[in-house]
Order: C-alpha cells, then structure tokens, then sequence
C-alpha cells in the first residue's frame, strides 16, 4: 500500500528540487549591489535586533483561537466537497448548510464584537 | 429529509434553547448598550419555551416510550425529558439571580447570558444521547461553556483563577473520558449505548481489561465533573472564585447532568459488569460524603462552605446510583434528589447573592449575624434552605434523602445507608449553625444591606416554593421520576455475579 | 517486514520527541519538539491508512494549534524559566501515580487483552468512506461541532477582547 505513495515522493523530490535549483541560479547568475540596509536581516517589520522574547499582545491570540475554529470548520467541509456532486444532494446542501450557518453565527458575532479589529 | 424533520420534532426542549442562545447573540450586536437588561429576560423566556416544549412532549406521551433519533445517536426519553426538566430549573433559576449581578459588575451579558444557555443545551444534550461520541461532545459544549463562565469577571483574579484551575482539571477529566470511550470501542467495536451492553453479553466480554479500564476511565471523567472525592480538588477555588450566579447555576447543573450521563452509561451499556463497578462506586460515594461533609465544618466564607457541601451532595447521589441493584428505585431517587438539590441548592446561593455585595463582598459566615431580626423574609428563606439541605422534614431535602436512602437498604448497601445517615448527622452542625447565627446572636456593627433586585427575589421565593412542595406534596414529581427511571431500566437490567 | 521498520522508526520518533518535549526547559524548543511528535502522529495515521486524519492531523495540529502555541508562550513572556509552586513530595507523589497508572493501563491493555483485529481496508479509508460515514450515520455528531466551535468562539471573544 505504501508503493501508492511513491508519486507522491516524487513530486517532493521535484519540488525540492525546483527550489534549490531556483536559489542556486539566482546565486550565480543575478546582480548584485549590496547596500547596508540590503544587507540587514528582514523580519516582517519587527526590529530585528535585541532580545527575540518580546511579549505579544494578547490579540494575537484571539486572532489565532479563531483562525484555528475556522480552520478546523473548513477540514470538516472537506469530505464534504468531495462528495457532494456523486453522493450527497441537496439532503448533504442542507447539513453542510446548517453546519456552515451556526459557525457564521459566530464569524458575525466576533465581527460585530470587534473581535477582528487590530487596534 | 421529512423523516429529518419529523425527528427535531423530538427535539424541540434542545432546539428551542439552541434558538435562544443565538437570538442572545443577534440581541446583543443589534440592541443599544442601555437596553442589554432586555438580554436576562430574553434568556429566562427561551428557557420558559423549552420548558413548555418539554411539557408538550410529555403531553404527548413521548415520555413512556424512547424514541431513537438521528441513527440512534440520540434516544427521546422519559429520562432525558425529565432531566431536561431539572437542567431547564437551574438555568431559569441561575438567569434570574444572575440579572443585577451582571450589571452590577460590569460582565458582559452578551457573552453571559449566550454562555449560560449554551451551557445549558449542553446538559440537555447530554442527557439525550444513547451513544458516546455524541455525549462527548455534548459533554465538551457544557464544559467550555462553564469554563468561560467562571472567568468572566476579568477584573477579578480569583475569577481568572477559577477559570483556569476549572479547565486544566477539566480538560484532564475530558482526556480520561475519550480514553475511556476509545478503548470501550476497541474492546466492542461500537460506541452505541445500548450495542455495547449486548456485546457485553453476546460476546461474554466480562472480563476483558480492555472494555474494564475503559469503563473504569469513563467513570473517573464524570467523577470529576460531579465532584466525587478524591477528584474533587478543584471544587472549592472554582466555586468560591467564579462570579456567584455562575457558581449557583453550575453548581446544580453540571452535577445533574453528570450524573445523568454517568448512571445512563453505567444502567445501559455496563449493567451486566454492576459487579464490578458498584463497589468502585460505593468507595466513592462513602469518601464524598464523609471529606465533603467533614471539610463542610471548618469553613467561615459561606461560598466555600456551600462548595464543600456540593461535595457531600454528589457523595448521596452516589450512593444511589451504586444501589443499581435496587434497578428503577435506585435511577428514580437519582432523577428527585438532581431536582430537589437544583431548587434547594442555587435557592441558598441566591440568598447569598441577597446578602452579597459588589465585587463578592459579604459572603463570611459572620455577616449573617442577626439577619432574623433585620429581614425576617430572607432569613426564613435561607433557613428553609439550610433545614432542606441538612435533610430535616418536612422538606424535599429529607424525601430526597430517604428515597436515595430506601433504594440503598433495597440494594442491600447497608453500610452505605448507615454511612449516608451518619454523614448528614455530621451536616446538621454547619447547616444549622447558619441558622443559629441568623435568628440567636444580635447583628455586629455594620448591619447588611440587601440587595433587592426583584428578579433575585424571585428566584429565592420560587425556590423555597419548589422546596416545599417536593416536601410536603411529592408524589406528582415522584411519579415522573419514576417513569424516567423505568424507560432506562424497561428492558431488565442485567445482574451478573462477579466475572 | 517494512512495515514493522517503519513502526519502530516512527515510534521512536514520535516517544523519543515528546519525552524531550516534557524534559525541555525551553518552552518554544518544547513547542518544536511536539512538532515532531504531531508529525510522526501523523505518519502513523498514513501507515494505516487514514489519509484524512494525515492531512488533517497536520493542518490543524502541526498548523493551526502549533502557533497558538507559540502565541501563548510569547504572550506569557516567559524570560526566566519559573519553577512551579510544588513541593518535593508533591512531585514525588504525582510521578508516582501517574507510573502507578501507566503501568496497570500497559499491564491491563498489552498483556491481558487479545486484540480484536479488523481487516484493514484496501487502499485505505478513502475521504469518500469518511464523508459518507459523517454526514449519514454520525450527522447528529457532525452538527453538534459545530455548536462546539461556535461556543469556543464566543469563550474566546470573551475572555479575550479587549474592553471597550
């Protein structure tokens, strides 16, 4: 059965592949002109010298805590979509319906509330 | 698809509620912030139509013959209508305490009253499931409901506290339950209630450690939610920290419908291995009773005091479900004493919060000095309160106990039902010394002021009206008590000798 | 004969890496190591055959729930290791439990018990067995999760909005 990944072990290599190849040949075959804040490790705007344990605001976590129960609401569409032209119907249309509904519920609610704000 | 809907007809008390709580959200983004009081009654009417609907269900006689729902992931019962009954008392009782408190301390009601009947579905979910994993997660909707409930007095530290010390013991308690649950599938391949029970006896499964450790790890997870010794730790910091209505309300519901859910699995799934888990059972109830009623004394803060005595309370109801031998006597003294504990329970935490003061002051023993003398009303009340949960006639405390007490002697649990006596012996002196304080020792210096949000007297004039008719005119509440029971156990219960 | 190589690789990787997640004194290394221990789990999951549960044990855990992780260690500031209020007996005591409970749950699970075995499905269970299964017979269950997130979003807005 494992034999049935072997595609799938491929595509790594490739891809892998595909990356160090792209990075190696920019290396060699592009220009260039180093200045000093070139030169400067990026950080996604954080400074980025100094201690690396600075504390987050707690927004960041109720940003993520909703993130993960939107996240864990599309892995349950999943078989979903799969399904739904050969097997479900509408019956499946209005479970997934309901489901979907409930958790918009909630999406409008933490809208409303400011929870998505980044003040 | 019209088979579908013929069968949330069935589920109207769950619907209902569920309706509620997502009508308290819309309220709460659509309403001003002066009119959120609208919020408490929005919550006590949701939980009034379910209770209607539960009413209409029984009228229709659902309650004599169980209705399996949704692939039998759900059973409609007399048992789970009569639960619900008792879930739907405690969240009407715990939104009418809980209307000043919430402005009072500045909460958010949104998220309060949301919270509250969310965790009420939960109950009632649980209550109707015939199969694990839709207990589990019915059981899941409940505990991070209260969980946030606890800590919702951000100001406060104790709340936070609270909250935390709840969920880290509660999330260890939810990992022994699907423990539990996965090696009972394991051991059955099923996780239907009443399909592990026949492969139980169809595949002579009585002494497989698996299906064993499994059962023994399910019942550890519910041992916790019900506060039995020694998974009791948590009890106290949760309650005295958790803002007081939440106490009041969780306190009685989440003890009910744990035990709901526990004497379910046990009478339906485990009945022919009584042998084994009756006397885990009688070790249980016999350490909650004794260290909930002992610990009880030493107390001077009335909320703390009133925790302990949570305890002591679960230890009783333990002790019915362990007289399973005593079949429909043993569930139907369960299925009252979960009703008469509800009224009398959350009825003595509301004449705290009567007492209280803001930001969870007055809550010593000795700020009911004298109370007698100043508000002869309110103390009559907590008097009626304190007598019923001592277990003193005439109220439904000493019918609750002597009909727990009447399936342990059928059982033949004699030591258990001397134990449970001796117990309550021992809780008479810190019930009644908050009597004694009330009516013989003059008030000290700074007399209470009450705070007297008609909804709380409300609440506290219901639940000494509920204590007293389950006390003195029992038999209709006993009647359906009864004919819950008996849907569980119609069937026979399975009695085999050790394995 | 690959098969059971490949059990004992993974299952020392998935052991090995949540010891050193227990015995880390950094809490973001520990956050790292449960990644590894997620990603055997998740190895396990395709070897029998739950393709899904792979996927989903790695969005999720290894995903979603590893940076929630990592928000929390950052937000709790966590400069100086903090030795947790315990005292020696305590700790004695709670290692010797939770041995005491291993040990009968080994005993009880690995020596006593004859497995019951099921076949394993060819090819594995496809996300077409799983979807069927979920939205026929375990439909009441599916939409009760929903319920279940909708609450932990509401417990999340509420105990960490900030006040207006």
């Amino acid at each position: 059965m494992l034999k049935d990944y072997f595609p799938i072990l491929v595509m790594l290599v490739m891809a892998v592949g595909f990356g160090v190849t792209m990075i190696f040949l920019s290396s060699i075959a592009g220009r260039k002109r180093p200045t000093a804040t070139k030169e400067s490790p990026y950080e996604c705007g954080s400074i980025p010298v100094g201690t690396a344990r600075i504390r987050f605001d707690v927004k960041f976590y109720l940003v993520a805590i909703l993130f993960i129960l939107f996240d864990l609401e599309v892995v349950f569409l999943w078989p979903w979509a799969v399904l739904f032209i050969e097997r479900l119907g509408l019956f499946g249309l209005v479970e997934v319906a309901i489901f979907v509904g409930i958790l918009l519920v909630g999406f409008v609610y933490a809208w409303r509330k400011g929870a998505l704000e980044w003040q | 698809m019209s088979n579908s809907a013929a069968q949330l007809a069935y589920l109207a008390p769950e619907l209902v509620v569920a309706v509620g709580a997502v009508a308290v959200l819309a309220l709460d983004i659509l309403l001003p912030e002066r009119s959120r009081r609208l919020l408490a009654r929005a919550t006590a009417a949701a939980l009034l139509a379910s209770l209607a609907a539960v009413w209409w269900l029984y009228a229709g006689e659902v309650a004599g013959r169980p209705e399996r729902l949704f692939t039998g992931t759900l059973v409609r019962d007399g048992y789970s209508l009569f639960l619900d009954a008792v879930f739907l008392l405690a969240g009407i009782l715990g939104a009418l305490v809980s209307a000043r408190y919430v402005d009072r301390e500045g909460l958010q009601s949104g998220e309060y009253y949301a919270l509250m009947l969310f965790a009420v579905l939960g109950m009632m979910l649980m209550a109707v499931s015939a199969e694990l994993v839709t207990l589990f997660i019915s059981y899941e909707i409940l505990s991070l409901s209260v969980y946030v409930l606890s800590g919702i007095a951000r100001g406060r530290a104790e709340s936070a506290e609270a909250a935390m010390k709840y969920f880290l013991l509660g999330a260890f308690s939810s990992g022994f339950l699907i423990y539990g649950i996965a090696l009972i599938y394991g051991a059955t391949g099923t996780t239907a209630l009443e399909a592990i029970g026949a492969a139980v006896m169809s595949r002579g499964l009585f002494g497989n450690s698996l299906l064993l450790i499994g059962m023994a790890l399910v019942t550890v997870g519910f041992a916790f939610k019900v506060a039995a010794v020694p998974f009791h730790g948590w009890v106290p910091d949760v309650y005295q920290g958790a803002p007081l209505p939440v106490t009041a309300f969780m306190s009685a519901g989440v003890k009910a419908a744990a035990f709901g859910a526990l004497a379910r699995v046990l009478f339906t799934a485990f009945g022919s291995l009584s042998a084994v888990w009756q006397p885990a059972l009688w070790l249980l109830a016999l350490l909650t009773m004794v260290l909930g009623n002992t610990a009880a004394i030493a107390q001077t803060n009335i909320k703390r005091m009133l925790a302990y005595s949570s305890i002591a309370h679960a230890g009783y109801m333990l002790a019915g479900v362990a007289a399973y031998t005593a079949g429909d006597v043993a569930l139907g003294s369960v299925l009252y004493y979960a009703l008469v504990y509800t009224a009398m329970n959350i009825g003595a935490f509301a004449v705290v919060l009567v007492v209280g003061r803001e930001g969870e002051g007055n809550q010593e023993l000795s700020d009911y000095r004298g109370l007698a003398v100043r508000h002869p009303w309110v103390a009559a009340g907590m008097a009626l309160f304190m007598v019923s949960l001592s277990g003193l006639p005439p109220t439904a405390g000493f019918l609750g106990k002597f009909y727990i007490l009447n399936a342990a002697l059928r059982a033949n649990l004699i030591g258990l039902a001397v134990a449970l006596v001796l117990a309550s012996l021992i809780s008479w002196y810190y019930y009644l010394r908050v009597v004694w304080l009330m009516y013989f020792i003059k008030p000290g210096e700074a007399p209470p002021t009450l705070s007297g949000a008609p909804s709380l007297r409300l609440a506290v004039g219901m639940a000494a009206v509920l204590v007293l008719i389950l006390g003195l005119w029992p038999s209709a509440a006993l009647n359906l008590a009864q004919v819950a029971a008996l849907t569980v156990t119609a069937g026979g219960l399975p009695v085999i000798g050790r394995p | 004969m690959t098969e059971w190589i490949l059990f004992i690789v993974l299952t020392a990787v998935a052991v090995g890496s949540a010891l050193m997640m227990v015995l880390n004194r950094n809490p973001v290394h520990a956050a790292l190591w449960l990644v590894l221990t997620f990603l055997a789990v998740a190895v396990f999951f395709l070897v029998l055959g739950a393709q899904f549960l792979f996927a989903a044990q790695i969005i999720i855990y290894t995903g979603a729930i590893m940076v929630l992780f990592l928000f929390v260690v950052m937000l709790l500031n966590l400069e100086r290791e903090r030795e947790p209020i315990v005292t020696g007996g305590q700790r004695a005591a709670a290692v010797a439990l939770a041995f005491a409970l291993l040990a009968v749950l080994v005993i009880a699970i690995a020596a006593r018990t004859s497995f019951p075995t099921m076949a394993m499905v060819p090819g594995g269970i496809t996300l077409t067995d799983l979807g069927v299964a979920l939205f026929d017979e375990w439909l009441l269950p599916f939409e009760l999760a929903s319920i279940l997130l909708l609450v932990a979003m509401i417990g999340a807005i509420a105990l960490a909005r900030r006040r207006t």
